[in-house]
Formats: structure tokens, C-alpha cells, sequence
């Protein structure tokens, strides 16, 4: 019960719905429509485990004083803090404060966190871009011509553009294309696999 | 009324700002105010996700099938009166489906949530498999042969026929799966199509590398513009 | 130690300063010059494709992307917002990143309002235009607006059913709309391709951060896609053929500076590694 039942639900809708693709018949389609909406319901279910495990974690470090467990208190605080802005008598998603929270706290620390790589990208650029072997020379050339695309570069600007489109649309659209391929072909082999049972390794240990 | 409302803005973006700093002191090095800074938003976000899940989800797309909805007169909006309804009574199996999830936590009974799990991996899995195969590999091997256009009266880069490079993209397309392909070793003709594969894998990677250069520096000089602003509202 | 040596041991707060400096100076007040912004094919395609809708067309732009990520697809959100707008089309919004889901809602109704000063009027909210909000799981989403779009969103973001929303009245799938523009900053561009266009064929176009625009050539080439927005140049480009330039315009003023930089830094790099390999070689041979 704990395994085939599982097994079972995984291959019967699994097949049902790789053969509803090619069977566009009014039952065939109401099944799909209800297949897609009831997963809407269970994927938002689904959601709440990550707000409960945040929890969990923060909650345990601070038992545990682990260390900097104090900055977990400041993540349970903002949390709930920011819950309770949101919350039907605060206004919902359009009460003052939780707007306030989320536009003058929230985008800017998630804006500038992102903003650090660019910091990052200069320093790998100065210490690990090197043309160490000739697979490597070419990587960093390609790179250049299409960082040189940014700069006007006056006369020069027209035949750097052409070449960026070259490389965009000749060799990188083939190397992506092979990429895309492959992963296309590992994806059907991966969800073949859990459809006929193969793979199990969602279903954990027991 | 106005002023006291800039001043407001001012002080909110203030905290921006300050926050943003917290943020760029870690380039000196790990500190408590960057920590401080990471474990806010940490928990913002978590807090302001739980809402949204709660008003864009579960309320509309569980509990307006399940409760009688009325009209907010002021707004149009719709809220729950908790009332009961009856006639979309099935919704309730997704949700119960939806709350075996939970028994993930439990050791004794999180088997049950394989239920879920298993239904959502059929359906997802079933519907990925023909898709999958149409998007990543059908069309695509369309686009690589017929959807080249083989016209050796239109001359592209560098004034060589187009279909010169059409024939290039089919090569490189070719060799650069040659190069994954790890079943036979990479020599003589065979080693010779991989290594114009990985030569035209660096390309595309190169011109990832060349984007995201750009795409990182945009990040900052977007942080840039906030602070120039906000030093242009505060004075 | 030598002076390359020296070079490749710089502190990498060396590294970060100059960026700074580079990167600050261009866009101060007092410095006043501008970039040449050309734009290309594939950026051209999607504005000449909204241009050529009629009044009261309708068009879907699904604005999956985050705080995180505002920087290169916010220009491109505002710029194509208005020209919707300008042009009297009926624009369906939604968002698949979750926490943008409030940012996305007041881009929405910013451009709306500033239509009244630019335009000289305001489009309406459900007549003009709807926000119906964030859901989770995108592929899912996207699968469901294909069959209904009351499936995945049964209310808009404000909680108003759809069939009460003018706009939206006899509004069922993508059948029902020109195209949908995609403005995304991670994997939900491969979810509108996969599961809006490979399912039911959906006329899709993508902007795009610049992290992922080269791996979506394929699909420009496959005609799974007619345009592609790729990171801030595409943003400037976009801003120009609208006329209305904005911040990805002013931006491009530090990238060309920054962009410098990281070549020149770039070039030093090198110039100490192979300067360093001669020295270690020339020792070798000596001894």
C-alpha cells in the first residue's frame, strides 16, 4: 500500500496523459482540465511546506542557540511581522504597511543582493578568464567580440555588430540547439523512467 | 497632507538606502549588518509569499469553490462570507490531496504524502513526455534542416552565401552532440566531430558569458540609479 | 616579487573599487553624453508586432520576473506597457514569480496612470486592462490558461471574479488573444515555449535577462518565438523604437564604461598569466 499504490497512480495518470495529448476528443479534454486544475489546488498546498520548514529551521536554531542564532529571531520577526501586515484587517495585499515593507525593505535588499555578482563577474574576469589552451581562447574571444557589441566603437561598431550576430545565430545557436536536444531527450528518458516505475526514488526510503 | 506623505517616502526610502548599504558592506567583508540585512529579507519574503499564497491561491482557486463569495460594494472585489456552498463539493479531494503533503513532517505517516506526490509526478510526467519531445527535439531538428533556408542566392555574413552558414549551423548542431555523446570514444573521425563540437560549445558559451557580463553590471547600475534618486529626493 | 606577480595578487577590493568608480561616474547628473543605440531584427520584430494590432486587440503579457531582476526588464515592462496602452489594446497581465507579483501590479497601474499625462487618457482597470495575479507552479498555469484562464485564475489579483471583469466576458484562452510577450528572468521563458507554444501554438515572444538571452536563439530560429528582448541592450533598444527613453537608456551610458573596464581587466589578467608562464618556463630551462 505504502509502494504500489503510489507506482500504480504514477503509470495510470502518467499514461492517460501522454495519450491525451494525441486524443483531443470533449471527454479526453475534460479530464485534462480537471487533472490541471486539481494539481493547481495541490501544488498551493504543496507551497506551505517551505513556509513551514523556514519555520521549523529558524525555530530549532534559536532553541539550539546555534550559532548566530539571533539572526534567526530577526527572521521569524520579519516573517510573521510581515504576515500580519498582510493580514484581511491590515488591508491584505493592499494594506499601506505591508506595501511599504515590500517595496522599501523587500525589492531593494533582493535588488542589491543580485547586484553584488556584478562585483564578482569583474574579479573572475581579471583572475580565472585566461587563455590557458586554444578551447579556452576561444571562449574568451567569443566573449570579447560580444562585450565589444556594448561599446561604440565608431567605425569598427558596424562589423562588430555583424559579428555578433554571426556568433548568436550561426555557432551558438547550433551549440545551444545541441544542448536543447540533449536535454529534451534526458527529460523524456527521466519522466519515461518514473512513469513506468524505473525511477522511485520519490518515494523515499520505506 | 502632501508633505507629511513625501516625508513618509523619505523616510521609507531612507530604509531602502540604509539596507542597500548593509548589502555592500559585505564586498569589504561578512559583517553583522550583512547578515542582518540577509536575514530580513529572508523572512520578508517568506512572510509576504504566505499572503500571497493565501490571497491568489487558496482563495480563489480553493475556497471560492467551496464558500459563498459576495461583492466588496466599494471595490468589486469579492470576499468570503464563510458561508458554505455545495454544488463544487469534489474540490475538497485535490485539497485533501493537498494537506497529505503535510505528513511529509511526520515520520510515521509521511508514506501517505507519496499519494500526492505520485499524482502530481503522473500527470506532470504525462503531459511532459509528448511536449518535451515536440518542443526540445522535433521542432528543433525541423528548425536545423527544413527550417534552414539552403538560399544560395541571399549572401549573410561576410558575404558568403547563407546557406554556407545554414550548412555550419547543421555541422555544429552535429558535432556538438557528438561531444556528449560519451557511449563511444572520442577518436579518429569521431574525435574529430567532438572537438569541433566543444569548439562550437565555447562559442555559445562565450557569448553566454559576454550577456551576462552585461546582465550583472545592469543589476548594479540599476542599485546605482535607486541611490542617485533617492540623493536627488532627500535634496 | 615581480610586478606581474604583484598583479595576480591583487586584492580583489582593488578589483571592486574601480568597478564602482566606472560604474558611478557615468551616471552622475553633471555627466552628459549619450550611446548609440541600434536596434536589432529581433527586438524590432516584437515592437512592429504591436504596432500593427488594431484598437481593442488583445495581447497577454506575463511578467515572470523579480526584484532581483527589475533592472533589465523593468525598462521593457514600462515601454511596452504604454505603447499597449497608447495603442488601445486590451492587455491581460499576470505574474509567475512570486514575489514580484506586487511590484508587477504597480507597474501596471503606474503606466495606466501616466497614459493621462503622456496620452491624455487613463486606461481602465478591467476595461482597459487586468491584472489577474500570481500563481504557483508555472507550467501548470500555462497549460491551464490554455485550456481556460478561469482554471488557474478563477478571480484577478484583486479578488473579482473574471466573468464579473468587462474585459474579460467571453475571454477564454490564448484563441482569444494576438500574442503573449513573455518578460522573464529564469526557466518559466522554456515553460511559455514548451507548454504555451509547443502545446497550443501560442504566438510567443520573449524579453529576456541577459544571463539567458544567447540560449533562446534556437527557438528564434525555429519560429517558436518571433523576438527576443535580450538583457539592457535589448531594454534600450526597445525604449528607443518606442521613443521613450527611460532608464535602460540612461544605463547604457555605465555599461559602455563598465564594459571597459572588464575588458581592460580582462587583458591585464592575461597579460600577467602568460608574463608569469614565460618567467616559470625561462626558470625551468635554467635549471
Amino acid at each position: 500500500m505504502k509502494q504500489q499504490i503510489p507506482l500504480v497512480l504514477v503509470f495510470v495518470f502518467g499514461v492517460l496523459l501522454a495519450i491525451q495529448y494525441f486524443v483531443p476528443s470533449e471527454p479526453s479534454q475534460r479530464f485534462y482540465e480537471v487533472a490541471l486544475d486539481g494539481l493547481t489546488v495541490i501544488g498551493i498546498f504543496a507551497m506551505v511546506l517551505g513556509i513551514w520548514s523556514q519555520i521549523h529551521v529558524g525555530y530549532n536554531k534559536i532553541k539550539r542557540r546555534a550559532e548566530d542564532w539571533q539572526y534567526s529571531v530577526v527572521t521569524l520577526v520579519s516573517m510573521f511581522g510581515m504576515a500580519f501586515c498582510g493580514l484581511s484587517f491590515m488591508g491584505g495585499l493592499n494594506g499601506p504597511i505591508f506595501r511599504q515593507l515590500y517595496n522599501n525593505i523587500f525589492i531593494p535588499i533582493q535588488a542589491a543582493i543580485f547586484s553584488l555578482l556584478a562585483f564578482y563577474i569583474a574579479s573572475a574576469s581579471y583572475r580565472a578568464f585566461r587563455a590557458r589552451s586554444a578551447v579556452s581562447t576561444v571562449l574568451l574571444v567569443a566573449a570579447l567580440l560580444l562585450m565589444l557589441r556594448v561599446i561604440p566603437t565608431g567605425p569598427l561598431a558596424d562589423p562588430i555588430n555583424q559579428i555578433g550576430s554571426w556568433m548568436l545565430m550561426v555557432p551558438n545557436m547550433a551549440a545551444k540547439r545541441a544542448i536543447l536536444i540533449g536535454v529534451g531527450l534526458g527529460s523524456v528518458a527521466t519522466a519515461l523512467k518514473i512513469v513506468l516505475g524505473i525511477e522511485r526514488s520519490y518515494l523515499g526510503k520505506d | 497632507m502632501e508633505q507629511t506623505a513625501s516625508m513618509a517616502t523619505q523616510i521609507w526610502t531612507t530604509v531602502g538606502i540604509l539596507l542597500t548599504f548593509c548589502l555592500f558592506s559585505f564586498l569589504y567583508k561578512d559583517n553583522p549588518f550583512y547578515k542582518f540585512a540577509e536575514h530580513l529579507v529572508v523572512g520578508v519574503s517568506v512572510g509576504y509569499w504566505a499572503i500571497l499564497l493565501y490571497y491568489n491561491g487558496i482563495n480563489p482557486n480553493l475556497f471560492s469553490h467551496l464558500f459563498v463569495f459576495t461583492n466588496d460594494p466599494t471595490t468589486g472585489a469579492e470576499f468570503n462570507t464563510w458561508k458554505p456552498k455545495f454544488d463544487e463539493l469534489y474540490y475538497l479531494i485535490p485539497a485533501l490531496l493537498g494537506i497529505a503533503m503535510w505528513t511529509r513532517f511526520s515520520r510515521k505517516y509521511a508514506w501517505i504524502s507519496r499519494y500526492p506526490l505520485a499524482l502530481y509526478l503522473g500527470i506532470s510526467s504525462g503531459i511532459a513526455i509528448p511536449v518535451t519531445m515536440k518542443n526540445n527535439v522535433l521542432t528543433q531538428l525541423r528548425g536545423t534542416v527544413v527550417g534552414l533556408g539552403f538560399d544560395w542566392s541571399t549572401s549573410g555574413f561576410l558575404g558568403v552565401p547563407q546557406s554556407i552558414w545554414d550548412i555550419i549551423v547543421i555541422l555544429g548542431t552535429i558535432s556538438s552532440l557528438i561531444y556528449f555523446f560519451f557511449s563511444k570514444e572520442h577518436k579518429g573521425a569521431w574525435g574529430g566531430a567532438a572537438r569541433l563540437g566543444i569548439y562550437t560549445l565555447m562559442i555559445g558559451f562565450g557569448a553566454t558569458f559576454g550577456y551576462t557580463v552585461m546582465a550583472r553590471i545592469s543589476l548594479l547600475i540599476n542599485r546605482i540609479q535607486f541611490i542617485r534618486d533617492w540623493w536627488n529626493m532627500i535634496s | 616579487m615581480t610586478f606581474h606577480d604583484k598583479l595576480l595578487a591583487l586584492d580583489r577590493r582593488w578589483v571592486f573599487l574601480v568597478l564602482a568608480i566606472f560604474v558611478i561616474l557615468p551616471i552622475l547628473p553633471f555627466v552628459k553624453f549619450s550611446v548609440p543605440v541600434t536596434p536589432v531584427k529581433e527586438v524590432r520584430e516584437i515592437y512592429d508586432f504591436i504596432e500593427g494590432l488594431k484598437p481593442g486587440d488583445y495581447i497577454l503579457l506575463s511578467l515572470d520576473y523579480d526584484p532581483g531582476s527589475m533592472a533589465e526588464l523593468h525598462p521593457v515592462a514600462y515601454a511596452m506597457l504604454e505603447q499597449c496602452y497608447a495603442k488601445k489594446l486590451k492587455v491581460i497581465t499576470l505574474t509567475l514569480s512570486a514575489t514580484g507579483a506586487q511590484m508587477v501590479e504597480e507597474i501596471v497601474r503606474d503606466v495606466a496612470d501616466s497614459c493621462k499625462i503622456y496620452h491624455g487618457f487613463k486606461p481602465e482597470r478591467g476595461i482597459d486592462y487586468v491584472y489577474l495575479g500570481y500563481k504557483p507552479y508555472p507550467g501548470i498555469i500555462i497549460l491551464g490558461m490554455g485550456m481556460n484562464f478561469r482554471i488557474p485564475f478563477p478571480q484577478d489579483y484583486y479578488g473579482t471574479t473574471l466573468d464579473s471583469i468587462p474585459m474579460m466576458r467571453g475571454i477564454k484562452n490564448y484563441d482569444n488573444v494576438k500574442a503573449v510577450i513573455n518578460l522573464s528572468a529564469g526557466n518559466v521563458s522554456d515553460m511559455w515555449v514548451a507548454d504555451g507554444n509547443a502545446r497550443y501554438g501560442v504566438k510567443l515572444a520573449l524579453a529576456m535577462t541577459g544571463v539567458m538571452a544567447a540560449d533562446y536563439y534556437p527557438y528564434y530560429q525555429s519560429k517558436q518565438v518571433f523576438g527576443i528582448i535580450g538583457g539592457m541592450k535589448g531594454a534600450a533598444e526597445y525604449e528607443k523604437l518606442c521613443k521613450n527613453p527611460g532608464s535602460a537608456t540612461d544605463a547604457m551610458k555605465a555599461q559602455v564604461f563598465a564594459h571597459v573596464v572588464i575588458i581592460i581587466f580582462i587583458i591585464i589578467g592575461n597579460l600577467a598569466y602568460f608574463l608569469g608562464r614565460r618567467k616559470t618556463a625561462q626558470t625551468q630551462e635554467s635549471e
